[in-house]
């Protein structure tokens, strides 16, 4: 996978998460990942399709997702489920990213977030890579999981 | 952050919005923002056909409409909502802010974009602008924090 596939996501989940939590955020890690991918607690995933076609992962251990949740719904007790504002932020991470990415030339849609409860990720397959990012909050870890490939006819070659 | 309410001029009443937005979370979020502006949510929809019957119910003042939503995705909401009522007024307020995007709505009869995150402060303007001679800023702070 291509950096200039990567970066805006990193760029995007550091302001959004920067910006909602009020924090400053650090990648702990960066990882490829050839294995089906483990969810290790509350996480949503958003579809994209077009030129560029796979899917990102958010996941929150429960412990971090519930004070995340807490943080960004500015309650302790939010009413609305973890899931439902771990996808609002996955929504924020994603949208800012393919914002970016829209504008160097790709066309693709967004699907909307989805609460991701399989254990497993969707399989990797021999054109798609899967990289994880740790993102390190003062709340807790989040896990972002990309899994993208190129579909505009030259650009795979180009890889 | 506090801000001066912005009423109706007609009749010093509350601006009453739409909110429409697939999350609950976004549209809480956005409906805390409207209290902190002195404003009233009048209705809320999940999606761009609920919104499209929303408007006919209850003729908001202003509508904050994201893009992507299921059934029907906001850009064609905006369309539609400008077709059966030529006076609505569409801020999008979507995380998907590339330059098609912008463009298509505002073709579409959007009255302006808002990319989130959204800054309070930041819809507070856009609002003021779309409303216009519309709305009056009132003399003292709401006291409500978004």
């Amino acid at each position: 996978m291509k950096l200039e596939l990567i970066q805006p996501f990193i760029n995007a989940a550091d302001a959004v998460l920067g910006q909602s939590l009020g924090c400053q955020t650090r990648i702990n890690d960066i990882t490829m990942r050839p294995e089906r991918y483990r969810r290790q607690g509350a996480a949503a995933v958003v579809n994209v399709r077009g030129e560029i076609e796979g899917r990102i992962i958010f996941d929150l251990e429960h412990p971090a997702a519930d004070r995340i949740a807490a943080t960004l719904s500015g309650t302790a007790q939010p009413q609305e489920s973890v899931e439902e504002i771990i996808c609002e932020l996955a929504n924020l991470v994603v949208g800012n990213a393919v914002t970016t990415l829209n504008d160097q030339g790709f066309r693709f849609k967004v699907q909307p977030p989805q609460v991701h409860r399989d254990v497993c990720g969707t399989g990797i397959t021999e054109d798609t890579e899967a990289l994880v990012m740790s993102f390190e909050t003062p709340s807790g870890c989040l896990f972002m999981n990309i899994a993208l490939r190129y579909k505009r006819a030259g650009v795979a070659a180009a890889d | 952050m506090q801000f001066s309410a912005l009423l109706r001029a007609s009749d010093m009443a509350p601006v009453r919005y739409l909110i429409v937005d697939d999350s609950i979370f976004a549209r809480k979020n956005l409906a805390k923002m409207i209290e902190s502006y002195g404003g009233c949510v009048a209705g809320e929809a999940g999606d761009g056909s609920t919104a499209l019957t929303e408007y006919s119910r209850i003729k908001p003042d202003v509508v904050l409409m994201d893009i992507t939503m299921p059934q029907m995705e906001g850009i064609e909401a905006a369309e539609k909502m400008m077709l059966q009522h030529p006076e609505a007024r569409i801020i999008m307020v979507s995380s998907v802010g590339y330059q098609e995007n912008i463009v298509a709505a505002l073709q579409k009869g959007a009255r302006h974009f808002v990319q989130k995150p959204v800054k309070p402060e930041m819809l507070y303007e856009v609002i003021k602008y779309v409303l216009g001679v519309d709305c009056t800023v009132a003399a003292e702070a709401t006291g409500a924090r978004p």
